[in-house]
């Protein structure tokens, strides 16, 4: 399957992808869209790393969910290997994408032995019988660096990191092209993030994998990530690869995000982040673009036009300051 | 200092579910007690053709209203005999078939019906979840006692109609709870999980969902019990539930209460064991809710 | 130097259970001034937690609490009573918690709370604790602060909810607060807004702050001082720069090493990792507490272990320098 696939085929493709809710407010209010993700377009590489960045409520797990089949877009594409595939098609996307969630005390079955829990996907595919399922189970247990032994005991019994590698081992025991990381360290020790951050890389290295990595940990994406896209109400405002955006970023929000990030640098103090407002609710986004009424750039045109995503270096910025057609550009 | 040379070794060393529920079942006094005493109540309800010393049905006018051996009775008749000179032990083994089957039956058919429209409104959720919380209601808005005194008084009392009747009221709770357990297991992110992998629909709510709400359910069969089996003697004290001469502690209740003044035993035992027995099926449901709660999960 | 607003001498907190005693918290020591801000830095299990609430006098009566000295301003908080504690607490020292929702009661307004918390320590009229909460609601920079006293707090944003928080907590305008992960479930750009917040205010106000936290950026950036906690004791305390720019001890170091450093860690490098996990506490404890996990252990490991360094620099560890001397200097 994948030396069928173009060298230069992006291995995973979203074009055009909304995601609308229907939202009531309060009691009697009349149901009103909420655009949970609105017209998100990107290309992703074999063995990148695309860090999805931004605040909570700004889209990127309801993104996550459409990649997993979780939610069907509302419209818009998926495409694996150039192929688009349909969100019902649930079994082939689950050979190819696959999740390793935040929460290793939620994401496995308390009541299933980790045997169960990791051949579970083998199960339902119907791949190999009972015998080669337990062999595949040991092979990648060994892989994620766990013995053999922890097949028969349950999850309650294993630590966070174990737990979490289980989940790994989990996603990984079909093979996947493409897994989905959602905040997969920020319930783990530091210690044990580590570890966990780690396997993760080796596993890209060894397996040629793909990693969509969504975390508020700017310092983790950027140790892992060869791509950045950072999110705002449901639009990728700006993506760059890692060094460019950490170095030299251009979105305002980017660049309000990377300055809130505290690194462990004694005698600095905290960064102000300039970010006044807060949030908008997502049911009633600011007219125009919808960073403007936190943006220290803006004026009155950003109120008035919704920027267009702009290619800059090898990515995109979503920002009149940038596009050369609008009155804001410099330079 | 061998033992810390290989940190996976220290790291597994907790019990598995099972021991850890083995020995909190085994900690939990009310839970053997309640456990203990539905156990023998079933042995003795099972053997009832073995164990009884007479025929329940056995009548015999010179040997009518025969006290207790407590009371200065024979061994003949261990407890007495009633009015129509049946062994009144015996009647009390054959009652207790007749409360656990009904107890068991109609906890069966509601726990079926009320956990089929739990689950199914607490994982489908929208459209479903608001037909089964009408329903829901509906059923709460009918007072259980009256309706199982108009059903019987048309079709008349007999062991069956009560079954049905019984069997298709008491399902609310369940519905409730199943409903509240699913909502909550439903959000966990081994169901996501699950459903990225493409496991079915079915096949999710079976091993996924169903294991982990399993424990809620068993408490609601006993409480739902003791409720079908009281319900049960209070119908059938009101003419309204198993007919005469079949055994029932109900019935004995109501039979005995015309000479409750002069032999008052005729109803006490008959009521004591019935409180007995909803007292033992509520310590074992309140045990189990307390040994598999998620708050004593460490 | 003045007399410390706090001073802890060998406290240890012992919890009883099913088969032992919990020896939760040792012979830890501290002392704050006025204007300070200590943070307390750990894993999951170190005890920091517990530590705060045993200064609130909020523990369990199931726990034991030992303390040679333990007095805020002169008053030997091992000694007072309930009475005494509950008149401190909310006035003189109060709490902030990490989740803002389970602290406010959903039942009443934010006016309503605020205020509550003014009329149970002062003699003042409800017309005076509502100025003062619209005056407190206004200070941590919440707009229209009047309107909002009548909202509940569903109502609110999780970085608003955090300010009400942090205003309840000023009420009284207490000497020292205590923040117990006051940021870790809100957004980086809303975390760092509060913790300039916090730290203003302790400049502004002439309060001492104890910040309890496992995230070694928050800490470098707002603590003055800062104690390492590992298993219950207190491993190595000291300024923020001299913990961070010369760490001592393995624990200390190795945590270092786990996070990625912007600009010193390479990208995509492996991070260094502490292996193994946090021994059973149950029981008796002795020698160091890390040995089970550090690179440096040796024989004496499992004997009395000395303090080294000087007072703005303290650390435990049975090597002078917190390495093995055949090693050459960690870099």
């Amino acid at each position: 399957m994948n030396a069928m696939s173009k060298p230069d085929t992006p291995v995973l493709e979203l074009r055009g992808v909304s995601k609308v809710y229907s939202v009531k407010q309060g009691l009697m209010g009349a149901r009103k869209p909420l655009r949970a993700v609105n017209d998100v377009n990107l290309t992703l590489g074999r063995s990148e790393v695309l860090g999805l960045v931004g605040e909570s409520g700004c889209g990127k797990s309801t993104l996550a969910k459409i990649l997993l089949g979780l939610e069907a877009p509302t419209s818009g594409e998926v495409l694996v290997d150039g192929e688009a595939i349909g969100s019902h098609d649930r079994l082939k996307l689950a050979r190819r994408i696959q999740p390793i969630f935040q929460d290793p005390y939620s994401s496995l079955n308390p009541r299933k032995s980790i045997a169960e829990i990791i051949s579970l996907p083998l199960r339902v595919h119907g791949i190999g019988d009972h015998a080669s399922q337990t062999k595949a189970v040991r092979e990648i247990l060994d892989v994620v660096g766990l013995p053999a032994r922890v097949m028969n005991t349950y999850p309650s019994q294993m630590s966070g990191g174990q737990r979490q590698r289980v989940a790994i081992a989990r996603a990984l025991i079909m093979k996947p092209e493409i897994v989905i990381c959602d905040e997969p360290t920020s319930a783990l020790d530091v210690s044990v993030q580590s570890q966990i951050l780690n396997l993760l890389g080796e596993l890209r290295r060894e397996f040629g994998l793909t990693y969509l990595f969504i975390s508020h940990n700017l310092a983790v994406v950027e140790h892992l990530a060869t791509r950045v896209a950072v999110m705002y109400l449901g639009r990728i405002v700006e993506e760059a690869e890692t060094g460019a955006l950490f170095d030299a970023s251009r979105h305002p929000y980017s660049r309000a995000l990377l300055d809130s990030v505290l690194t462990p640098e004694p005698g600095l103090g905290v960064p102000d982040t300039h970010l006044g407002a807060a949030y908008p609710n997502p049911i009633n986004p600011p007219p125009g673009c919808a960073f403007h009424p936190r943006c220290a750039s803006a004026t009155a045109f950003c109120a008035a036009r919704a920027p267009r995503p702009v290619a800059s270096g090898d990515g995109l910025v979503e920002c009149h300051l940038y596009d050369p057609e609008t009155e804001m550009f410099q330079r | 200092m061998s033992d810390l040379s290989d940190p996976l070794l220290q790291e597994i060393t907790g019990p598995t579910p099972g021991q850890l529920l083995r020995k909190r079942v085994f900690g939990h006094q009310g839970l053997i007690f309640g456990l203990a005493v539905v156990a023998i109540l079933a042995v003795v309800a099972i053997l009832a053709p073995v164990i009884a010393p007479h025929d329940p049905y056995a009548q015999s006018l010179v040997a009518r209203m025969k006290p207790p051996v407590f009371l200065g009775g024979t061994w003949e008749n261990p407890l007495g005999t009633d009015h129509l000179g049946r062994d009144y032990l015996s009647r009390l083994i054959y009652g207790a078939r007749v409360s656990l089957m009904i107890g068991g039956i109609a906890a069966l058919i509601s726990g079926v019906i009320g956990t089929a429209m739990g689950v199914a409104a607490g994982y489908f959720g929208g459209k479903v979840d608001a037909v089964v919380t009408f329903l829901i209601n509906v059923r709460l808005a009918m007072p259980v006692v009256l309706v199982a005194l108009a059903v019987v008084a048309i079709l008349g009392g007999s062991l069956t109609v009560v079954i049905a009747v019984l069997g298709l009221l008491l399902w609310d709770r369940f519905a409730v709870v199943m409903r509240a357990s699913t909502l909550q297991v439903r959000g966990r992110e081994y169901v996501a999980a699950a459903q990225a992998i493409g496991a079915s629909t079915p096949r999710i709510l079976l091993s996924e969902i169903m294991p982990n709400i399993v424990n809620n359910l068993i408490v609601v069969v006993t409480l739902e019990m003791a409720h079908a089996i009281l319900l049960e003697a209070a119908l059938s004290f009101l003419g309204l539930g198993v007919q005469p001469p079949t055994p029932s502690w109900g019935l004995m209740v109501s039979e005995g209460k015309n000479m409750m003044l002069f032999e008052p035993w005729l109803v006490l035992i008959p009521g004591a064991v019935l409180f007995v027995l909803v007292l033992a099926i509520n310590l074992m449901g309140d045990g189990l809710r307390d040994v598999t709660a998620p708050e004593n999960r460490s | 130097m003045s007399e410390p607003l706090l001073c802890v001498r060998n406290l240890n907190i012992d919890i009883p259970v099913g088969g032992g005693t919990l020896h939760a918290v040792r012979g830890i020591d501290f002392e704050l001034q006025r204007g300070e801000v200590l943070s307390i830095v750990g894993e999951s299990g170190s005890g920091k937690s517990l530590t705060s609430l045993a200064l609130m006098g909020l523990l369990g009566k199931r726990i034991d609490r030992r303390a040679d000295r333990m007095d805020f301003d002169g008053i030997d908080l091992t000694r007072a009573g309930k009475r005494q504690m509950r008149a401190l607490r909310g006035d003189r020292m109060s709490m902030i918690f990490q989740e803002p929702m389970t602290s406010l009661n959903p039942a009443y307004t934010i006016g309503d709370q605020l205020a509550e918390a003014l009329l149970l320590h002062r003699n003042v009229s409800r017309q005076q604790a509502r100025d003062r909460a619209v005056e407190l609601l206004e200070k941590v920079g919440i707009t229209a602060a009047a309107s909002r006293l009548g909202q509940y707090p569903h109502q609110l944003s999780g970085g608003l909810r955090q300010r009400v928080m942090i205003a309840m907590a000023l009420m009284c305008g207490p000497e020292l607060i205590i923040a117990d992960e006051p940021t870790t479930a809100l957004d980086v750009t809303i975390q760092a807004q509060i913790l300039r917040l916090l730290v203003d205010l302790v400049r502004e106000m002439d309060m001492a702050m104890i910040l309890i936290t496992h995230d070694l950026g928050v800490v470098a950036r707002v603590a003055d001082k800062v104690a390492v906690m590992y298993a219950g004791e207190l491993v190595e305390t000291g300024s923020a720069g001299a913990i961070f720019n010369a760490p001592s001890h393995p624990y200390t170091r190795g945590l270092l090493r786990c996070i990625p450093l912007p600009g010193r860690t390479a990208r995509g490098a492996p991070l260094g990792t502490i292996p193994g996990i946090v021994p059973s506490l149950v029981g008796e404890i002795g020698g160091c507490v890390f040995r089970t996990r550090c690179d440096h252990a040796v024989a004496a490991c499992h004997g009395a272990i000395p303090h080294r360094g000087e007072a703005d620099h303290m650390f435990r560890c049975v090597h002078p320098h917190g390495h093995r001397e055949d090693e050459e200097t960690p870099a």
